[in-house]
């Protein structure tokens, strides 16, 4: 079928290890709208110069002048068309208008756009005649112009003459989609109220290549623009944006179950409005971006009856879920719909309009920024940024923001404002939603209860042995999940082989690894931002999502996707008018029969659930009970992943739900896997049933069996919570059938028949091997009696055992190494190497598959450079002092130093001291999301600053230094509390898209312009295209790490199955990167369980330039892999910082020189082999790479490395390595004038007032500044309001970041986001202008996370901020007049006082420092702490309200707040009004070392620390 | 595991009390003391269930260390034994007699007293027996297959019970009088009573081994014949031929090998009367070599009542410490104070004998030493410092050279290695199909552990070749050492 994506783009095809589908992009936009009534040019000109200043949102690609992409939606310019054509229009409203992107080449075009006409008159259209679209190419692009199409415009009306508006939309839709399908035409729009210009231009190049917009005559009351930011360089026409009713800024992170359901539902489409669907379909089309394929759902509600915004409700639902303040109506409007629709969730700000109603809303979590203004002549302008378009303050009437979830909304015919309640509540009633709900919706709780069956011991063991259980996994998985209700936390990271490589038998689960979040979207905080969650579910079959009927209510309502076996039971035996309407169908097959019969058996399930369906079942059980010695179970896995797909392909998908009752299932992965292919509930029995047993058989104490198995369903839901929260998905029901994983190691053929879609670049194991896995399992329970004990297989792969899987580090590695290093012995360290490599070869990893080939001539070994110019591209790995002692984080620094290669602080910051010693620094300061001591000073003193994305061990996720590992040494450095617990969140809080990254690329290159910018990855598939965009970011280093990479602490399931093996992520980078033209721009750093000179040279040959060590340097320094860094009980002193154990650390430098040496004299001798003089020559030489067919097992033989090994080819002299720099245009900031203007402060402290007029583009105002004041003048700055800076206007993005003491940045205006990021000591006063008539506390004045991670100094902000206030603030002070949600989150330390209204969320993680909040709504504060009562709310004491009224009385007097005044003229009142916010820990900490100063003992000594101990309890 | 910082709050280790010399002496009686209720949960507990169980590695068996430390610690005893008898056929025996190479590599032994791994292994086998948690495994059913295996040490008894639990046939071949091989006669009651193997051999007799004593394969029985009326054959007849010491004087009276000394009086312990006992009963005793068989003369001797016994060993004494050429986690040689050390007798280091000096009816009357010297690495001794030491009974105890292989290479025509065993592959075979070696008779004189390490792998071995496939466990392969650079 053609395809319109197909056409006008340059993007390659799938080759090697790129993949189009991995392609993703963000953006900017703007929305313009009147509500004065009529159209105006001026409308259009307004929206087009605002899109000119988001210009830096998006992006260029290699070719500068290639946009990414920009356009404009606007009305049908009635009056210019009436003008300009030749024919004759009939009235506004019965003709639809819109351009087509057709074929270059005359006699092509002429032949489709007939093809055009015809279908058009067989939908019932009359053709009014076309028009050839003027354009200007003349500063286009090659890239672009390369791929540009022709453009005209095509006119309609109804041929009847009567339909006229969305009616006659309806037609033209019909005509469009035929189009796209039969002939691959692409119409931007057609439709008789829009009409869209798009294409491959920058914003600046809009205008000038449509001249018609800049013609007068084209006018209309609303406009949206939007500025595209691709991760490719690959320019695609269709893929620009507005879309036909949307302009998104983010992604769509659930776009493949979204896509993935709307396919399956479109068998249950219909509707009388747009007659006959089935040849329209897909609805949604192949190839298309996450927007685009929203817009063309929004696009078939809207026309099917629904208005927009209840289209855009049911899409991008509000967190209702845990909301008990919400309107009832409306959580009826969102449950009912939840029946119909999974959201489409991520970070999202989505403008729309229909014509008539121009609107915009945000995701659930507000994670995109949105601003406002309203002037007192109607004009609204709205955009990802504030301060696009210049307007006089006074003219200003109001100025708001988008808010999570909420909607706002312009209507140009009435000529208003249509606030966000105003129009829920309207759509909530307009129907009966709640009652359809609560007579249909099937409430387990309200079933009869049934009979708890209890199973025998004898009966629990010998299934635990039919589904590969080992005592390891007893003791280790479910044991704590049964005890404690939480999953198991590990450390060190993953040695053992991946599924495919290990020669034993293993779950079909394992050959799945979960996907992530990183850069192009935010994973999420499911713990401190679970009110945005949910994991309820709906069981029971979807009806036509074009209706809506009391019917569609029908499900069953779950909270929790796993469910107990008494749940289950109750579903079984679920009745509808008199007959069961649950089918259980039984999963085994005939073991002798191996892989034969189980696709037989896959096959008669098909047909059993065709029937069932045909039988009018509801609910289908996918049941692997009962399996005995003839019939063994059928990984289910592959039955439910084989029924799922079945049903899609026949249409049937949403006829009923798939519930699977599965032994098997033992692990989070596992359920995560099941409801990511399309599972709706699982009972996991067995597990539970494990759990019973451990309870009666006493191995569990203090327990029932009740608690057990509740413990176990409740550790498993909650960790799908996190498994999805990895992925930025927020709902169970958009995680289902997302298929958010890619397989290592399984077949194209398992692959095409069972898991359609999935992504597996390896290719691998046939059902044979996966049959003979299962034969080999169920041997083990009825197989040869020579299993004498009762006790399982052992297990071994999260310890070392000598019957389980091999682990690169063993006794024998792990001390010849250590042997070897201590004893300046290379005889033995080639031992060790040797037993390294030669593992690696017995399969353990991806690299062992590999050997050296090509036919180069050996050099001579003294001709190869030195090992120590190799050493420079050595670096250790991110391991933050904190999570491993003093002595080991010196030592790495020590060596590293003295080797002339970089040591990296990890994430815990860097002590003052080290910071300034040559000996003792690291080179690379680490920055992640915990920022903790990230300060003006850290930052200028790296060489090398990186910005961790994901981590190998478990990507997606945060850290948390429990409360024990938190001494007082650590805390300094961290600037937390003695004794409580830090954490670092999921996210980057400035980081949710990829223009944000760009962003604080940008930042932190004006806090130190000659560091490198680091972004660190994780491999998996897509990293490359995400490389990519990293590139763009203008990211200095790219960091590929595998996902074996070490860890402090992890949840296991983490360890074990996210990411994928370096080798194929740097693969992929270096291709795409290639691919993209930008190679050359970039250095590519690989790390991850590198431990031998074989590993450098395979990492060098795949396009490495610099190498990451870090559990073998550390086990050159004791590490003995004991695997409890999170328990702080780590014997030989190396991740602890027990003082009693740090005095067993044994490590010296000179041990760890001495590795590196040897290193470098491996990768000599091999290059010497090979023909290499220089390890820069082998650099991205994957030619010299073969696999070696010599190593193999039962199990390897499908695999295929082709993919890695050939790739697409390029041209000799394309770069494979860096040989330029990034144009960083740091001669372009604003600050340079300021540099200039206060060379006297910065030589000589003498004090200067600077004025200047800033707007948007002006971002990260003060941070170069800061730098050079920091470089002058150290950690202490310069005195307060020393360089004193007046700025006016709307500044940039991260204004004020990092600034130290000294420099105070006075704003008359607005900010966008990230004000005070990492704010160092100075001072930042924001006020509106004098004569804005509006009042500051209701009004916006800056963004989104303002204060994150800020470590001292001030903020004085008489306005209302957005989202994320103060987060991370571990010693800052900040006034405000207002916040949206999660403020204050994970707060550690600083003061913050919030004189008005609060968002949701307050405090959540917060653990220090002081807040006090003005008419607190408990309501609104994080209730899980205030439930645990970690958080504590307290009127002011004394103290307290004495400190605040000073605070209050400054804020007056810096920004002239007349509200505030008024708080302070009643401050008796205002007194009583306020309410302290305290985390309990804290308080009590610092009462206890307040007690130990009075006292005279040292607040830091083991006393002290043994009273802080027993209050939090570490 | 049950306390991640156990190994914080201990930090002492204890280990069970050795009754007071004064009693012991009197006796043959196991020379320890009761377990002191609780001390063994708590030393348990000690465990730091590593992430690299060195420890597991450092045992020949793979003994699940950690696993079984657990469940100690946890007082889950029955869990414990099952655990324990997975990787080892005779906990009993190890317990008492393994130097604990497990220990040496243990973790925590890096800078602190190793956890006591045997003791734990020593409880639970002990508790299990106490609590009648051992009990005879039988065969499903039988497979028709027949198995002879020469020699009922822990090798060949390792092996029996393997092959008859999967249901194999098997005969142990012995030729002294009772079963149990070095165990039996080698080792003396004081190191271990000889009821833990009559209760072991009681339950192996209910599995279904046949034992089949004072049966001289060889002599009795043709090796040829053997081979022709059994479907295999492991070979574990161990490696018992002592290291002599050719020198002058050697032919005196009152020169013995070790063996020869130990045997008949482990006989006389066990209330038989052997003709060629020896009691050094007020007689000035002279031990050569220092090692374990040493230690068990010098037991025995001081349990005779003997006027004096002295150890010669020509080497230096082993240091205190781990010496740097040894480091963790290898097993050092150290200075060991065995039980009997502890009861009496003198130990010089550093002595070589020149020459045994007789009276002349060409009985020993004592010996002459020098000190020992080392040149160009060689130990010899040095001129000059000669001395002489009265002696009525010289003990050789310098080891062994290796089996006894006559009967064998003539009837059979088995390899034999370099080192005088029988040689082998990996897997345990010898040249001729069908016969398998195990122990001693394969590695040399080695320890108790790796003997029924070996008998679990041949017999995995011996089953794979009757089967085709074996679910037997296979701990060690036949040319697998002990850690080391």
């Amino acid at each position: 079928m053609p395809n319109p994506f197909d056409r006008f783009n340059a993007v390659p095809a799938r080759s090697g290890l790129y993949d189009p589908a991995h392609e993703k992009d963000s953006c900017g936009f703007a929305m313009v709208a009147t509500t004065r009534g009529f159209p105006g040019h001026d409308i259009i000109s307004i929206a087009l110069s605002s899109l000119r200043n988001l210009e830096h949102r998006g992006a260029v690609g290699s070719d500068a002048g290639t946009g990414d992409g920009a356009g404009i939606q606007i009305q049908i310019p009635d009056r210019f068309f009436r003008s300009i054509l030749p024919f004759t229009l009939p009235s506004q409203g019965f003709y639809a208008a819109g351009m087509a992107f057709l074929p270059l080449d005359p006699t092509e075009r002429e032949s489709e756009k007939a093809h055009i006409e015809e279908i058009a008159a067989s939908e019932g259209l009359a053709v009014l005649g076309w028009r050839e679209v003027p354009t200007d190419p003349t500063h286009l692009g090659s890239l672009a112009l390369d791929v540009i199409p022709a453009f005209e415009q095509l006119f309609l009306a109804d041929a009847s003459t009567t339909a006229s508006s969305i009616e006659l939309d309806r037609l033209t839709f019909r005509l469009r989609k035929r189009a796209e399908r039969e002939l691959g035409t692409y119409f931007p729009s057609l439709s008789s109220r829009t009409i869209v210009y798009k294409g491959m231009v920058t914003t600046l190049q809009l205008e000038p290549f449509f001249p018609d917009l800049s013609d007068d005559r084209v006018e209309s009351t609303l406009a949206v623009v939007h500025s595209r930011f691709s991760t490719n360089t690959f320019p695609s026409w269709p893929l620009a944006q507005p879309f036909r009713y949307i302009a998104h800024n983010g992604e769509i992170n659930t776009i493949n179950a979204n896509r993935n359901w709307m396919r399956a539902r479109q068998s249950q489409l219909s509707s009388v409005l747009l007659g006959d669907l089935t040849s329209l379909f897909p609805i949604v089309t192949e190839g298309a971006s996450d927007s685009a394929s929203f817009d063309e759902v929004v696009e078939l509600l809207e026309l099917a009856g629904r208005s927009l915004p209840h289209a855009i409700m049911m899409m991008v639902p509000e967190a209702w879920e845990n909301d008990d303040a919400m309107d009832s109506t409306r959580r009826d409007f969102y449950r009912y719909h939840s029946s119909m629709m999974e959201p489409w969730d991520g970070p999202a700000a989505l403008a729309f309009s229909d014509g008539a109603l121009a609107g915009a809303t945000l995701d659930r979590n507000g994670l995109r920024p949105g601003r406002f203004l309203v002037t007192d002549d109607g004009l609204v302008v709205l955009a990802s940024e504030i301060g696009v378009f210049d307007i006089d303050p006074r003219k200003v009437v109001r100025k708001g923001r988008l808010q999570p979830g909420r909607m706002f909304l312009v209507d140009t015919v009435n000529g208003r404002i249509i606030e966000d309640d105003e129009i829920k509540d309207s759509i909530a009633a307009s129907g009966p939603w709640g009652e359809w709900s609560r007579d249909n919706a099937i409430v387990l709780k309200e079933l009869p209860w049934r009979e708890h069956i209890i199973h025998t011991a004898p009966s629990v063991q010998r299934r635990q042995r039919t589904f590969g259980y080992t005592e390891e996994e007893v003791r280790v998985l479910i044991m704590p999940m049964a005890q404690t209700g939480s999953e198991p936390i590990g450390a060190m990271g993953s040695d053992s082989p991946v599924a495919v490589l290990s020669d034993r038998p293993r779950l079909l689960f394992d050959y799945f690894t979960q996907q992530f979040a990183q850069v192009t979207n935010p994973p999420l905080d499911s713990i401190r931002e679970e009110i945005v969650t949910s994991l309820n579910v709906g069981l029971g079959p979807e009806r036509n999502l074009l209706d809506a009927t009391p019917e569609h209510s029908r499900q069953v309502a779950l909270t929790f996707p796993v469910i107990d076996n008494d749940e289950l039971a109750k579903v079984v035996h679920l009745q509808h008018d008199g007959r069961p309407v649950t089918r259980t169908i039984s999963g085994l097959y005939r073991i002798d029969e191996g892989a034969q019969a189980m696709e037989q058996r896959l096959a008669q399930m098909c047909e059993e659930v065709d029937s069932a369906l045909d039988d009018g079942a509801m609910f289908v059980v996918l049941s692997d009970r009962d399996s005995n010695k003839d019939f063994a179970p059928i990984p289910s896995l592959l039955m439910l992943s084989a029924i799922h797909h079945h049903l899609i392909r026949t249409s049937r998908r949403m006829q009923s739900s798939l519930i699977v009752e599965a032994g098997d299932v033992r692990e989070v992965h596992h359920v995560a896997t099941l409801v990511g292919f399309g599972a709706s509930a699982i009972n996991p029995y067995l597990a539970m049933e494990t759990a019973e047993l451990l309870v009666r058989s006493g191995r569990i104490k203090g327990i029932t069996t009740e608690e057990a198995v509740a413990n176990i369903i409740y550790a498993l839901g909650k960790g799908l919570l996190k498994t999805m929260s990895k992925m930025g998905i927020s709902t169970v029901a958009s995680y289902a059938g997302a298929q958010a994983f890619e397989a290592v190691g399984l077949s194209p053929d398992v692959i095409g028949r069972y898991f359609t879609g999935v992504t597996s670049i390896l290719g691998g194991v046939t059902m044979d091997i996966i049959a003979e896995e299962t034969r080999r399992r169920h041997e083990l329970a009825y197989g040869d009696p020579s299993t004498f004990h009762e006790v399982l297989p052992v297990g071994g792969e999260y310890a070392w055992r000598r019957e389980g899987p091999p682990h690169l580090f063993n006794p024998e590695t792990v001390f010849k190494l250590q042997h070897a290093t201590r004893e300046k012995r290379y005889d033995i360290f080639r031992d060790y190497t040797r037993a390294v490599d030669e593992q690696a070869e017995r399969l353990m990893t991806l690299r062992g598959l590999f050997r050296f080939s090509g036919d180069r001539t050996p050099v001579p070994l003294q001709e190869v450079e030195s090992a120590h110019d190799i050493i420079q591209r050595f670096s250790t790995g991110a391991m933050s002092f904190g999570a491993i002692s003093h002595e080991m984080h010196e030592t790495l620094a020590i060596a590293m130093n003295r080797l002339g290669a970089r040591s990296n602080t990890g994430e815990g910051g860097e002590s003052v001291e080290r910071l300034l010693d040559p000996e003792r620094r690291s080179a690379i300061k680490q920055v992640a999301s915990g920022r903790f001591g990230v300060t003006s000073m850290y930052l200028t003193h790296a060489d090398d600053i990186q910005i961790k994305m994901a981590q190998g061990a478990k990507p997606g996720e945060g850290g948390q230094l429990p409360s024990n590992k938190v001494y007082p040494w650590i805390a300094r450095t961290r600037m937390g509390t003695p004794g409580v617990g830090l954490i670092s969140p999921p996210p980057h809080h400035d980081i949710y898209s990829i223009e944000d990254l760009k962003q604080l690329v940008y930042d932190l290159k004006r806090s130190n312009p000659a560091a490198r910018i680091h972004v660190k990855l994780v491999s998996e598939a897509g990293v490359g295209t995400v490389a990519a965009g990293v590139a763009k970011s203008k990211a200095d280093v790219i960091l590929i790490s595998g996902h074996d990479g070490g860890t402090g602490a992890s949840p296991l399931s983490s360890l074990k199955h996210a990411g994928t093996p370096w080798e194929l992520g740097l693969a992929e980078a270096q291709q795409t990167l290639m691919l993209n033209d930008m190679r050359g721009r970039i250095v590519l750093q690989v790390d991850g369980q590198m431990k031998t000179g074989r590993d450098v040279v395979i990492a060098a040959l795949l396009g490495a330039e610099e190498f990451g060590f870090a559990t073998a340097p550390m086990v050159v320094s004791g590490c003995i892999m004991m695997r409890v860094c999170h328990l702080d009980t780590c014997p030989v002193g190396v991740a602890t910082q027990n003082p009693l154990l740090r005095e067993r650390f044994t490590g010296k430098p000179e041990f760890v020189e001495t590795f590196f040496e040897y290193i470098a004299e491996e990768v000599r001798e091999i290059l010497a082999s090979l023909g290499f003089r220089t390890l820069e020559e082998a650099i991205g030489r994957r030619e010299i790479l073969d696999v070696d067919r010599a190593v193999n097992h039962w199990k390897t033989e499908g695999l295929n490395l082709s993919a890695v090994l050939d790739g697409p080819v390029f041209a000799e002299s394309a770069p494979r390595f860096n040989v330029s720099q990034q144009d960083h245009q740091l001669d372009d900031h604003i600050d340079h004038t300021f540099i200039r203007d206060a060379a006297v402060s910065l030589s000589d402290s003498v004090p200067v007032k600077l004025f200047a007029d800033v707007r948007n583009t002006d971002r990260a105002i003060g941070t170069m500044l800061g730098h050079y004041v920091t470089k002058a003048h150290g950690e202490i700055g310069l005195e307060p309001n020393t360089i004193d800076i007046s700025l006016s206007g709307s500044a940039g993005q991260s204004l004020g970041a990092f600034v130290p003491r000294g420099i105070t940045l006075r704003l008359i205006g607005d900010s966008n986001d990230y004000v005070g990021k990492g704010l160092s000591g100075g001072r930042i006063v924001l006020r509106q202008p004098p004569e804005s008539p509006f009042p500051s506390n209701t009004n916006i004045i800056a963004g989104n996370v303002v204060g994150y991670g800020a470590t001292s100094g001030e903020m004085f902000i008489a306005g209302v901020v957005g989202e994320r206030f103060a987060v991370r603030n571990s010693g800052a002070t900040a006034v405000v007049e207002g916040v949206g949600d999660h403020a204050l989150e994970y707060m550690t330390g600083g003061v913050a006082l919030i004189l008005g209204t609060t968002g949701r969320n307050i405090g959540a993680g917060m653990s220090g420092g002081y807040a006090y909040v003005v008419d607190l709504d408990r309501a609104s504060v994080n209730q899980a702490a205030l439930q645990s009562g970690e958080l504590e709310l307290t009127p002011l004491s004394d103290d307290d309200a004495e400190s605040v009224r000073d605070l209050l009385e400054t804020h007056v007097n810096e920004t002239g707040s007349r509200y505030a005044s008024h708080l302070l003229d009643d401050w008796s009142v205002t007194r009583d009004r306020i309410t302290a916010i305290t985390p309990r820990d804290f308080r009590k900490v610092t009462i206890i070392r307040n007690a130990a100063l009075d006292a005279g003992t040292d607040p830091d000594g083991e006393e002290v620390w043994g009273q802080i101990m027993e209050v939090t309890g570490g | 595991m049950a306390d991640p910082r156990g190994f914080l709050k201990t930090t002492e280790r204890e280990t069970p009390a050795r009754r007071p010399v004064s009693i012991r002496l009197r006796d043959w009686k196991e020379v320890y003391a009761e377990r002191e209720s609780g001390q063994i949960e708590r030393q348990a507990g000690r465990c730091m269930d590593c992430g690299v169980a060195f420890c597991h590695q450092g045992c020949p068996l793979g003994n699940l260390i950690p696993e079984f430390n657990d469940l100690v610690h946890r007082d889950e005893w029955k869990s414990a034994i099952e655990r324990l008898h997975s990787t080892n056929n005779f906990p009993e025996f190890t317990g008492r007699l393994c130097p604990a190479p497990c220990e040496s590599s243990c973790v925590l032994a890096i800078n602190q007293p190793a956890v006591t791994i045997k003791q734990s292994e020593l409880a639970i086998i002990d508790t299990a027996w106490e609590k009648g948690y051992v009990n005879p495994v039988l065969p499903d059913r039988l497979t028709g297959k027949t198995i002879a295996i020469v020699g009922s040490g822990p090798a060949g008894l390792a092996a029996a019970q393997q092959l008859t639990r999967v249901g194999h046939t098997v005969a142990v071949y012995e030729r002294d009088d009772q079963v149990g091989g070095l165990l039996r006669y080698g080792i003396p009651d004081f190191k271990m009573e000889k009821k833990h193997i009559d209760r072991r051999i009681e339950q192996m007799r209910e599995e279904g081994t046949r034992f089949r004593t004072g049966v001289t394969i060889g002599v009795d029985v043709t090796w040829p014949e053997l081979h022709e009326r059994y479907d295999a054959v492991i070979v574990a007849t161990g490696a018992p031929v002592g290291r002599d010491l050719p020198i002058k004087g050697r032919e005196l009276s009152g020169i013995h090998f070790a063996m020869d000394y130990l045997v008949p009086s482990n006989r006389v312990v066990a209330g038989e009367s052997p003709i060629d006992h020896i009691d050094v009963a007020e007689k000035n005793v002279i031990i050569l070599g220092g090692g374990d068989t040493g230690a068990d003369c010098l037991g025995t001797a001081l349990r005779q009542g003997a006027l004096s016994v002295t150890t010669l060993a020509i080497g230096q004494q082993p240091p205190l410490e781990r010496p740097a050429a040894q480091p963790w986690p290898m097993h050092p040689n150290l200075f060991e104070v065995q039980s009997a050390h502890e009861e009496g007798g003198e130990r010089t280091y550093l002595a070589s004998t020149v020459e045994f000096v007789g009276n002349d009816r060409g009985e020993l009357t004592g010996l002459v030493v020098a000190e020992t010297e080392f040149v160009d690495g060689a130990r010899r001794p040095k001129s000059g410092s000669e001395r002489t030491i009265p002696a009525d009974v010289v003990l050789l105890a310098l080891g062994y050279t290796g089996i006894e292989s006559d009967a064998i290479v003539n009837q059979i025509q088995l390899d034999l290695s370099s080192r005088g065993t029988i040689a082998r592959n990996r897997d345990y075979d010898t040249n001729i199909p069908g016969v398998f070696v195990a122990g001693d008779a394969g590695r040399g004189a080695s320890l108790i552990v790796w003997a029924i390490a070996e008998g679990r792998a041949a017999a995995a071995r011996a089953d794979e070749y009757l089967r085709g496939r074996t679910t037997l466990p296979s701990p060690v392969s036949a040319h697998d050492a002990p850690i080391h650079f």
